[in-house]
């Protein structure tokens, strides 16, 4: 008996190692490069870097006319985007059938478009927005093409938080009297809200992260737009550009990496902080 | 008749059977009814009528169709996928499974409860609310006495008087089980379903829903599902008894609860009854 119980003490030994030792590398490696940023981004931060629009190429001045166009490019996107894939979702979930084949081929085609590579993502936009839609190089077309790149994710994570709802729930809420749709939005969406909330930020995370599906659609400008129909300049391609085609543009490029982790950080803390609020309200 | 001119005797006489007489109406009369999930029979061929202001107790192994036979009476069957209901449902004179019923209304007539009390994760206050206004009382006032009372008709009102704004999760579970019973009252059913309400809760708690459960069959009529037989004798007037027959469920017999338990005509209910498998 001790014997067996030895030995399984071992086997428990051993993976609990492995597991820690996974874990600290990975924490290892994220706070390498997210020290790396801070220490070489903050030394060129400054208020001035915020308030300045970009010069000579970006090398010096700083990025308010991009953090401009990037708050604009996901403003469009959320706009369009929270809407379409809630009705989608609340659709899919709620109201179709399961076993339909339309539904089924519905689905399938959101897996496949949230593995599809945004550069394809880019040429559509380019092409549909752009060109056929007429909007041209804009903040428009570039917030409309991230909003089609992050409907399949958004849509998928919404329907899981409505699929993941107890059906006790659904049965308790009809034999009460409620009508379906009084049922969705008086308590499914509410209960739901974990779920949207964790779609809403891999989505964000994956818009405002985004160079190759933009550098086709709102274009490379650095100036400051003055309309949805500008072109405008986001985070990601103005690090991508600072670093990879101007020569010495290193040190603007960390500091503008470390507005974007900053930027990323403060829309999640904002999206958790304005939802539990809305939940508190909503449920309680 | 005068009833000036009778008797005090004679007067308890024509209660007792007036009272009778309005026991005995038929409240709900179902015919043929059978339902399948696919292909799958669930039941088959159940004819059996519901009285008026009485417990109507509905006993039986699992699997035999109960739950399923109740969810008909309310129509929850719609929105359980591939389920095909057939027969006839008489309420009040009404087709509950014709196409056209408005099924809102009559999930307001026909309450329920379930084996599992589930409370919306919503303040107790919240929990009543909403199916009040859903069922278009909008005065504040008015609502507000509803919760009240419906809470006192549970019980429940002087242990959660003073925290309505408190998460109904935050109860024991048969404070749970009372609440989603008020919830249910507080829209005034005509009948009220309930499958295992107590199946889920301690022998105290499930006492005092019993009480409840006796207390309010002079407002309305109940049709409950129990696996616990001294229990439906205790307060059923009216029994019913399921089978499982080659995988599919079927009605052996109903009647009076007197009958059903001291002296039923079938082998199968006896055995039932008195535990011998």
């Amino acid at each position: 008996m001790s014997h067996l119980k030895q030995k399984n003490c071992f086997g428990d030994y051993m993976v609990t190692a492995i597991i820690w030792f996974t874990v600290i590398g990975i924490c290892m490696a994220f706070f390498w490069f997210m020290s790396d940023i801070l220490i070489q981004g903050s030394s060129s931060l400054s208020v001035d870097f915020f308030i300045e629009n970009p010069r000579n190429s970006g090398r010096a001045g700083g990025i308010f006319s991009i953090i401009v166009s990037t708050s604009l490019i996901l403003l469009v996107c959320l706009l369009t985007v929270i809407p379409l894939a809630l009705g989608t979702a609340i659709f899919l979930a709620e109201f179709a059938s399961l076993n339909l084949l339309f539904t089924r081929f519905v689905r399938q085609s959101l897996d496949i478009l949230a593995g599809i590579p945004s550069i394809i993502f880019g040429l559509f936009g380019s092409v549909f927005f752009c060109n056929i839609l007429g909007l041209g190089f804009s903040i428009l077309s570039g917030g409309l093409t991230l909003s089609c790149m992050v409907l399949p994710i958004l849509i998928r994570s919404i329907e899981e938080g409505f699929r993941s709802l107890d059906n006790d729930y659904r049965l308790n809420a009809t034999a009460l009297g409620f009508s379906k749709t009084s049922m969705v939005f008086r308590f499914l969406l509410p209960m739901a809200t974990p779920g949207i909330i964790v779609g809403l930020i891999l989505g964000i995370g994956r818009a405002i992260a985004e160079t190759a599906a933009l550098i086709f659609t709102s274009g490379y400008v650095d100036r400051t737009p003055s309309s949805l129909l500008d072109s405008g300049r986001s985070l990601s391609i103005h690090i991508f550009d600072l670093s990879m085609n101007i020569p010495g543009g290193n040190a603007n490029a960390y500091a503008s990496a470390l507005v974007l982790i900053l930027f990323i950080l403060l829309i999640n803390l904002a999206v958790s902080f304005f939802s539990k609020r809305w939940l508190q309200r909503n449920i309680l | 008749m005068n009833s000036q001119l009778l008797t005090k005797p004679q007067l308890i006489m024509q209660n007792l059977q007036q009272n009778k007489v309005s026991a005995d109406t038929k409240k709900i009369e179902i015919e043929n009814l059978s339902l399948s999930y696919g292909n799958k029979n669930a039941f088959t061929n159940v004819n059996m009528s519901i009285y008026a202001n009485s417990i109507n107790a509905i006993i039986g192994p699992s699997g035999c169709g109960k739950t399923s036979f109740i969810r008909c009476l309310n129509r929850l069957t719609d929105i359980i996928p591939q389920c095909n209901v057939t027969g006839s449902i008489k309420f009040n004179g009404l087709d509950i499974l014709h196409k056209k019923t408005d099924v809102i209304s009559l999930r307001r007539d026909i309450g329920m409860i379930f084996q599992k009390p589930n409370p919306f994760p919503m303040s107790i206050r919240k929990n009543l609310e909403y199916p009040i206004r859903e069922h278009g009382i909008r005065d504040k006032k008015k609502i507000k006495s509803l919760i009240q009372t419906s809470l006192e008709d549970v019980g429940l009102w002087h242990e959660v008087k003073d925290r309505l704004d408190t998460s109904a999760l935050s109860l024991s579970g048969g404070q749970q089980q009372r609440l989603c019973i008020a919830r249910a009252l507080a829209l005034s059913p005509k009948v009220i379903l309930m499958d295992e309400p107590c199946s889920s809760l301690d022998p105290i708690s499930s006492g005092v829903v019993e009480d409840l459960i006796y207390k309010i069959k002079s407002r309305l009529t109940v049709i409950i599902i129990t696996h616990d037989l001294a229990q439906a004798k205790r307060i059923a007037s009216y029994a019913s008894f399921f089978w499982v027959k080659d995988d599919c469920g079927t009605l052996v017999e109903s009647g009076t609860a007197q009958k059903i338990f001291n002296i039923p005509g079938n082998r199968l209910t006896m055995n039932y009854i008195n535990g011998v498998r």
